[in-house]
């Protein structure tokens, strides 16, 4: 299949090495424990294990099968065809890791341009090449706060808005460190931006705010960075993207550091991976920064070109002594966002912002109006909101699954005090006919549930 | 010509995309929270193609050739692999849908669990680290755990050999553990007197790689795991060098506890121009109560009519959630594609013409380049690109001068412990006829390194930028379009 050799081809190359055959090339290798029957499966053809494929993918229900109002971290955008035509192409595909920049020139411009397209839409000076996901460009946000004060200050606050799902891989990250993590009381959700500030003090490292947050919810974050650089520590404020296109970008309120999942920028929903860690900081940050960076230069033709550059942070250096072990970003991944904001641009990114903003807020509305419903939060938000219902959410989500949609995330998981409380999350893949079924679907369960 | 950027190319009023009217009464904006500028480009589809086509021009890949790449397992990526990925029941599916409406992918997930055990010699496997280095982070977070469960809070020494890849020392002083490097000896094992030395009740674990980064399979592993564990540490294993031990050996019945696989080397998930890669791992009894969370169980047996309920549990444990979700499912497919399609001797197949071919090259290279460790290599094997007859003459040089004959260089100046490194793993997706294409360019090469070293220095030649000036681009930082900032 994938080798190429004949049998004419091995026993010319084994005399050449001066064996008899393969086995003995593995002499090395313990008798006792040399040639393992591998208890798998026979192997498939390639049109076998398409077939076994299809059955095992139709066995899912996707959100072309189903209207999708599920958010929580992961969105369902419309993908332009150009996107993935360009990924496809194997020179991108099926290239290496650019340290060969004579022959990498491809790659490396393209990161280029993904770190001036998240600069520009996030506000901030620098972007790295990317993380692995949303949550672990938080923890390396982190990682980095620690290492911004050399051990002099460890305490990190998370907002409890913050993605249960990045909240939890800080708390991993940092087991092993003096690093410690304050404010992710699910109880103090509703304190807002100002309910962060009594953690702050001396040894406080960083601040880790979401925007719009776990809920949908959108605060201005001028004064907590105010009050958080008084304290002498940083914000991070981790976003999602597709808002940015609508909403003023952290740059502007003062972050220190930018992440995000990057996932709505072009990515399928793939079962949630392989998605995309925004990083960006202010130019004063850029050594402590985690992860590859390109940078512009020009080669010995006197042509413009571009390069990994300020590798010496980086872990195959600095080994013990790095900021972070990253040694991947996620490339292809990070092309895609960037075809995809090349493609939007300007206008198109903020069409998409105002479609999920209208959609969601028409939604909101009519959603409040069903009797036993009601709006969780009185805050701004943007395309996505938690609901109080008359039922518990797996009641609704089985009901709302038999007209064929998918319901939305179970808020009391995380937050106890929001039992029976959905969060609905609204993209310009939903029509008014969508939203219009969604709410007639609510309705009548509450109708029923009366006469029951 | 180089390639205008993106903000270069955009023109005030161009669009690439349009999207739908709104179809719902509007709602006023947040008042005070609406940006008033979004400074990206506006540029028409068919320029966005055509440059990032052209981009993608500029680049060097496997569909274009080989990668003689050492450590990184540079093996063709089956188109396949990519149609099976993007099935909309796989590429379309939310991550928090409810179980039962994603068995499909929990089965393919729970399956691969599966084949990865078997595979590695493991009991239990989790899917979520994201890539090697995340992997890592991941087994020696769980050795920490482990030993603190048992009230061992002292054992925090972590012994890394002098060969090891830069992301062993990095991850462990992450993980909070403190990094004692080890010696090799003159066959390139670990060095078992200096291994002994350090196996006191302060040990945590080692971290191995087998076949080291030399492309030797490490003599003495039996004694090495037995040493380790007699003085209550454990062993981890780097599993990037696992494309040489596919059906030849398993990790775990060699002793190791704790292993990553990386999918986008061994397993043929493509490495994407640096990701985004994927790294299972894999433990040993004792270690399978720390995995991450969640891992994908059988919630209720199936029968010959009925499939079994896959969901998820969490183990008792855990040291926690290593990520968002569960892991790169998309590369879950493409390796689960793979697997299934060798199948058990298809894998042993694998990993022999893997190290077939590396000692095909070392021989072919071997009186030319001095190979430091000259003994049968398993997948790959270190050579010297230095002679005492061409003394200007670097491992860099070679390597660039390679770019010339349409070969990407091998791995250079790694591993640290040999000079002038150049690492050669061809992989079993070559044939013949490019092996010997190969050596004689390096044959070449050597040649003119001799005869005519000034056209070394001076590669490549052959390709669409020269060598470039790196110390303008730390000095200068010039880190995104239209922007100049000042060096700090």
């Amino acid at each position: 299949m994938f080798i190429p050799h004949t049998e004419a081809d091995r026993a010319a190359m084994l005399e050449k090495i001066g064996v008899q055959d393969i086995q003995e090339l593995f002499e090395a290798v313990p008798e006792k424990f040399r040639f393992p029957e591998l208890q798998l499966e026979q192997a498939a053809t390639e049109m076998e294990i398409m077939q076994e494929l299809d059955e095992i993918a139709s066995a899912n229900f996707s959100v072309r099968d189903l209207i999708c109002f599920l958010g929580a971290g992961a969105y369902n955008h419309y993908i332009p065809s150009v996107v993935d035509s360009i990924i496809r192409r194997g020179e991108f595909y099926t290239a290496y890791t650019p340290y060969q920049p004579e022959i990498s020139q491809g790659t490396l411009q393209a990161i280029f341009e993904y770190q001036s397209l998240i600069t520009a839409l996030t506000g901030m000076d620098v972007s790295n090449a990317s993380h692995y996901d949303g949550a672990t460009a938080v923890a390396e946000a982190v990682n980095m706060a620690y290492a911004q004060f050399r051990g002099k200050r460890n305490k990190m606050v998370l907002s409890p808005g913050l993605h249960p799902h990045y909240r939890q891989t800080v708390h991993t990250y940092v087991q092993g460190t003096p690093v410690y993590v304050v404010g992710d009381r699910p109880e103090e959700l509703n304190n807002g931006p100002d309910g962060l500030n009594k953690y702050l003090d001396a040894d406080t490292a960083l601040v880790v705010v979401q925007y719009p947050d776990f809920l949908g919810r959108v605060y201005d974050f001028t004064d907590l960075a105010n009050q958080v650089h008084h304290a002498g520590a940083l914000l991070a404020v981790a976003v999602n993207p597709i808002a940015l296109g609508l909403l003023k970008p952290p740059g502007e309120f003062g972050a220190d550091i930018v992440t995000g999942e990057g996932q709505p920028l072009g990515i399928p929903l793939s079962y949630g991976g392989p998605y995309l860690g925004i990083f960006a900081t202010r130019q004063q940050y850029v050594r402590k920064m985690a992860g590859r960076l390109v940078g512009e230069t020009i080669d010995n033709r006197g042509q413009r070109a571009y390069v990994l550059t300020l590798t010496a942070r980086e872990q195959h250096i600095r080994r013990e002594k790095a900021t972070s072990n990253i040694c991947t970003n996620q490339g292809l991944i990070a092309l895609a966002a960037t075809v995809y904001m090349s493609i939007l641009g300007k206008h198109g990114l903020r069409e998409v912002a105002e479609l999920c903003y209208h959609k969601a807020h028409y939604a909101a509305k009519k959603i409040a109006e069903i009797p036993g419903f009601s709006l969780g939060s009185e805050a701004p938000f943007f395309h996505e909101f938690g609901v109080r219902c008359p039922l518990p959410v797996s009641e609704i989500n089985e009901h709302l699954l038999e007209y064929g949609i998918l319901g939305g995330y179970d808020l009391g998981q995380d937050y106890p005090q929001l039992k029976d409380h959905m969060l609905l999350a609204f993209t310009e893949m939903n029509s008014q006919e969508d939203i219009d079924l969604l709410v007639d679907s609510l309705s009548e369960m509450v109708t029923e549930a009366s006469h029951a | 010509m180089p390639e205008p950027q993106l903000c270069d190319i955009s023109v005030p009023g161009r669009r690439g995309m349009r999207y739908p009217a709104v179809d719902v009464p509007k709602s006023e904006l947040p008042a005070g929270l609406v940006r008033e500028e979004l400074p990206l480009p506006e540029i028409s589809e068919v320029d966005v193609v055509r440059h990032f086509t052209r981009l993608s021009q500029l680049n060097y890949a496997i569909d274009l050739g080989m990668y003689p790449l050492g450590s990184c397992t540079m093996k063709y990526n089956p188109k396949v692999n990519e149609d099976a990925a993007r099935l909309s029941g796989f590429a379309l599916i939310h991550p928090l849908q409810p179980v039962d409406t994603v068995q499909g992918a929990l089965a393919l997930m729970y399956e691969l669990q599966e084949m990865l055990k078997e595979i590695g010699g493991f009991p239990a496997v989790s899917l979520q680290p994201a890539a090697g280095a995340h992997g890592e982070l991941t087994g020696v977070l769980i050795i920490r755990a482990y030993h603190r469960d048992r009230g061992d809070t002292q054992r925090k020494k972590i012994l890394i050999p002098d060969s090891a890849h830069g992301t062993n020392p990095a991850t462990s002083a992450m993980a909070g553990m403190e990094v004692v490097q080890l010696p090799s000896d003159a066959r390139g094992n670990i060095d078992l007197e200096a291994l002994r030395s350090h196996c006191d009740e302060r040990l945590a674990g080692l971290m191995l790689t087998n076949p080291n980064t030399l492309g030797l399979f490490e003599e003495n592993i039996l004694e090495i795991t037995e040493m380790v564990h007699a003085a209550g540490g454990l062993v981890y294993g780097d599993g990037a060098n696992m494309n040489a031990l596919l059906g030849i050996a398993r990790p775990g019945d060699l002793g190791i506890d704790v292993l990553h696989y990386n999918l986008h080397k061994t397993f043929s998930t493509p490495h994407g121009g640096g990701g985004p890669g994927s790294g299972p791992v894999g433990v040993s009894e004792l270690l399978a109560d720390f995995l991450p969370a969640p891992v994908v169980t059988i919630v209720e047996e199936g029968d010959e009519e009925i499939p079994p309920l896959y969901g998820y549990s969490t183990p008792a444990k855990s040291i926690g959630r290593v990520k968002a979700f569960y892991g790169h499912f998309g590369m879950f497919v493409r390796a689960y594609t793979y697997i299934r399609m060798y199948g058990p001797d298809g894998l042993r197949k694998v990993s022999e013409h893997a190290v077939l071919n590396a000692n095909y090259l070392r021989v072919l290279l071997k009186d030319t380049y001095r190979v430091p460790y000259d003994r049968v290599c398993m997948h790959e094997f270190v050579a010297e690109g230095r002679w005492a007859d061409a003394p200007d003459i670097h491992a860099l040089d070679v390597a660039k001068r390679l770019m010339d004959f349409d070969f990407h260089p091998p791995t250079n100046y790694f591993p640290l412990i040999v000079p002038e490194a150049l690492m050669i793993e061809p992989t079993e997706t070559e044939s013949k006829e490019t092996l010997d294409a190969f050596a004689a360019a390096m044959l070449r090469i050597a040649e003119e390194a001799r005869n005519n070293p000034d056209i070394l220095h001076s590669a490549p030649h052959q390709t669409p930028v020269g060598r470039l000036d790196e110390v303008k681009a730390a000095k200068e930082l010039v880190l995104c379009c239209g922007v100049s900032a000042p060096a700090i």
